[in-house]
């Protein structure tokens, strides 16, 4: 518990430029899109008071818009608004709406009665009214709308990471897509901070009687915008061209810090989910970003693999692993398995998953197809002499792969077939295979060495970068530990890779990520 | 002065006002006297335009004030309200210069006359920078009347103003409010449904009953020339204690003892039969000194006091 209160702080203090500019731009993202939910509800919930009819509909609309989900919300932002600051402050905006309004709304028509008849009755106009006393009475009621809304903006304000609006998601789910425990802390900690103390310095506020309060009242509008300033300052970085990095690829020494210290890469670089990527990279948001080199995606946006001149991207060489002691029990499976090997290359990989992924084909169908034209395909024996159970990932090519072993084993061999497809993660699909619930599942080598057999770091970096090398050592340790054997791989490289869309590499001349450097440093 | 003609106002389907006319003379009371929901708030509402008549006019120093901008109309008019309506959220200082600060008053001019209400309204000077949740009723009565007349307006109009009071607080108030040099210089429409406070405070008395006015008149017309049943029923249960206050020792100075005295001091002949019966009582005399229209002294008793006011009344009744 104390090395990892250590390391934690470590980590903290190695990091502290970027925690500190991510939380700046978390600080500002809240106070954004907060100065902008009130310059729109304020004025809805004074409305609403004096119409009450319409209070029903428009605190019905708020109402679902804050039931929206927010990753959902922010997904449908991107076609309208892009990536970025924009669809995130918006997105964050629409959480913040309801409380505001409500409050405002309740605030203004709770106000007794008699007080706004004394005012009427002493000449004020509607105006003077609304600013000399219903605002203020409501004041306190308002203020704990804004409380709310302020606590959940630093909330969602999260999730504006993956949209590439920066902000301590960039630590969180950067951590969580690494399993690394001490960056998800290093970002979920100063946002549990964050919200609390603005949650009490608000309740101060609200708590401060009339005379406090009207002084607050002129500094509070100023705090805000300054907080909200903070988002404008730090992206100064004159790049010529951006980069949009996953959070899983900033944080890997076979990834950013690689480009860095291997590359001298100098990019402006913002944070950005892969789900959202590759479509903005189309749409030339981004020039660069670090992709998976068999995406359909790739080929879908027409998008181009810079060469890793340098080998900073390990192998991740796809190869089927199976027990030992099924290869025994199914003595003609090896063979049949082995039919694939070589056969799919990346680019031809990159269009089956293209065809899944992009036209929807069901892998089935894919499966059959790619098998037919290399000639591999062959009628169903329909043998009953044992089940053979093939695991698979959650992701479009393992389904492809799966269903083309189906196919290969049903075809060449008396065995029958059972398919457990989409096992969570790599963990799971290990665990299923070394609990003797599956026979086989497609892995790759750069997982083989890095996730489960996790060696001593020098090991793993002298190894990373070849190919044969990586190969080898997984075959053999995996055979001596767990008793599994890698069959021969099947000839794609599933790994990391940068990419630019085709025609700006071509107008740029960028072909490999040295190319991309030298363009960089001469502009 | 202020004229209604024919004022009519319905809410739904209820009349709640139905063709009122009166007219109040220039520094006369006028007292709307009603039970709840007899109309005589919503008369009252309609002379500073919170709520707008359906029929006919109301017209305030000769002006017909549908003609007038409601905002500026009602910063002419005091305001006083049974719930009194204090701005919560500020200070008694504030709340009193609220009306000269929406006419822009300089501050000096703000401040003197603040001073000069506080100190007749018998309010302690540090209360000013108090907020009124910390003042006790009878203070933010007063408070609610400084912010009425802290313009001078020459029309005052009173909705209940005591009616949130205990009756100790009550009664004091409205002496002091009877003996306020300030309040006899308006033109002053109140409204209440205390008999009592209407015969204590009202020069003449309005009579309300279902949206219509039953009766117009002086306090002693309505006592002794009751123009219906609902007239004289309305009075009825307290005929006695209204008709000490309202006769006063000039009336019934034929039927007091003929002897003329020679005393240094003496009380007015306008004071009424209830007030010498107490002052007789609380200073615990036996006789009291009267001086008479004709600058006359009498030296009057209890006894000779209520003999006199019998003799009064009997001569009334047989009129």
């Amino acid at each position: 518990m104390n090395e990892q209160q250590q390391t934690l702080w470590q980590f903290m203090s190695g990091q502290s430029d970027k925690l500190l500019g991510q939380t700046l731009q978390h600080v500002g993202l809240t106070f954004i899109s907060l100065i902008l939910a009130i310059a729109i509800g304020l004025p809805l919930g004074i409305l609403i008071a004096r119409k009450r009819k319409l209070s029903g509909t428009v605190l019905g609309i708020a109402g679902v818009l804050q039931t929206v989900p927010s990753i959902a919300l922010l997904g449908f932002m991107i076609p309208v608004l892009g990536i970025g600051a924009k669809p995130a402050i918006v997105a964050l905006l629409i959480y913040a709406l309801l409380p505001i309004i409500r409050n405002t709304y309740t605030g203004i028509i709770g106000i007794d009665q008699h007080v706004k008849e004394a005012a009427r009755a002493m000449g004020m106009s509607k105006g003077q009214i609304l600013l000399k006393v219903e605002l203020p009475l409501a004041m306190p009621v308002i203020l704990a709308g804004i409380r709310t809304a302020t606590v959940i903006n630093v909330g969602v304000a999260t999730l504006a990471s993956f949209i590439a609006a920066g902000g301590l998601g960039e630590f969180i789910f950067g951590g969580i897509s690494l399993n690394n425990t001490n960056m998800i802390l290093a970002g979920a900690i100063p946002a549990a901070l964050l919200a609390i103390i603005l949650d009490a310095l608000l309740s101060l506020i609200q708590k401060m009687d009339f005379k406090k309060l009207r002084k607050a009242l002129y500094i509070f509008p100023i705090v805000i915008l300054v907080l909200g300033g903070f988002y404008a300052l730090p992206t100064a970085y004159g790049s010529t061209l951006t980069a949009g990095f996953t959070p899983e690829f900033m944080g890997r020494q076979d990834g950013d810090l690689g480009l860095k210290s291997t590359y001298g890469l100098k990019i402006h670089t913002i944070v950005i989910s892969d789900a959202v990527m590759y479509k903005a990279a189309f749409a030339k948001e981004l020039d660069v970003i670090s992709g998976y080199s068999t995406d359909g995606r790739l080929k879908a946006f027409d998008l181009k693999i810079l060469k890793d001149d340098k080998n900073i991207f390990p192998p991740y060489y796809a190869a089927p692993i199976v027990r030992d002691k099924a290869l025994k029990q199914f003595p003609e499976l090896e063979k049949s398995l082995n039919l694939l090997s070589g056969k799919i290359t990346d680019s031809i990989m990159t269009d089956l998953n293209y065809r899944t992924d992009y036209l929807h084909q069901q892998p089935e169908r894919v499966a059959k197809d790619f098998l037919i034209s290399n000639g591999l395909y062959k009628a169903p024996k329909n043998g009953h002499n044992g089940t053979v159970r093939i695991g698979s990932k959650i992701f479009g090519e393992q389904y492809i792969l799966a269903e083309m072993y189906s196919m290969l084993i049903k075809g060449n061999t008396d065995y029958d077939v059972a398919t457990k497809t989409g096992l969570g993660g790599t963990k799971i699909c290990f665990d299923a295979l070394m609990n003797d619930q599956i026979d086989f599942y497609p892995e790759y080598t750069g997982t083989g060495l890095l996730v489960l057999l996790q060696p001593d770091p020098k090991i793993a970096k002298e190894m990373a970068h070849d190919k044969e090398k990586t190969y080898d050592y997984v075959s053999a340790e995996f055979e001596k530990k767990f008793k599994i054997k890698w069959l021969k791989p099947i000839g794609f490289n599933n790994s990391y890779a940068l990419m630019m869309r085709q025609k700006q590499s071509k107008e740029l001349d960028v072909n490999s990520i040295t190319d991309l450097k030298n363009y960089l440093d001469k502009n | 002065m202020i004229e209604l003609k024919g004022i009519s106002k319905k809410f739904g389907d209820t009349q709640a006002v139905n063709h009122v006319s009166f007219k109040v003379a220039e520094k006369e009371t006028l007292v709307l006297l009603g039970t709840s929901g007899c109309g005589k708030t919503t008369t009252l509402k309609m002379i500073n335009r919170l709520i707008e008549p359906d029929e006919g006019q109301i017209f305030i120093n000769g002006e017909n004030i549908t003609d007038q901008d409601p905002d500026v109309l009602r910063k002419g008019i005091g305001y006083v309200m049974q719930n009194i309506g204090l701005f919560p959220h500020y200070t008694i200082a504030e709340n009193i210069a609220l009306v000269p600060k929406l006419l822009k008053w300089d501050k000096e001019k703000i401040n003197s006359r603040t001073q000069e209400l506080i100190q007749k309204l018998h309010l302690p000077e540090n209360t000013l920078a108090m907020y009124p949740h910390e003042l006790s009723g009878g203070q933010q009565q007063r408070v609610g009347l400084a912010r009425a007349l802290v313009t001078d307006p020459s029309v005052l109009l009173m909705d209940e103003p005591f009616g949130a009071l205990d009756n100790v607080t009550r009664t004091s108030i409205q002496k002091e409010f009877k003996a306020l040099e300030e309040l006899k210089r308006k033109t002053i429409v109140m409204v209440t449904h205390d008999v009592q406070e209407a015969f204590e405070l009202a020069d003449r008395i309005c009579l309300m009953d279902r949206g219509e006015v039953v009766q117009i008149g002086t306090p002693k017309e309505l006592l002794y020339q009751p123009v219906n049943d609902f007239a004289k029923k309305f009075l009825a249960g307290q005929r006695l204690a209204l008709e000490f206050k309202v006769v006063n020792i000039q009336d019934i100075w034929t039927y007091l003892p003929k002897e003329i005295i020679q005393a240094s001091e003496s009380e007015s002949a306008d004071l009424s039969v209830w007030d010498a019966m107490e002052l007789l009582r609380n200073n615990n005399q036996s006789e009291l000194f009267v001086s008479g229209a004709d600058q006359a002294i009498k030296s009057i008793n209890f006894e000779q006091l209520t003999k006199g006011f019998n003799q009064y009344q009997n001569a009334q009744l047989h009129e």
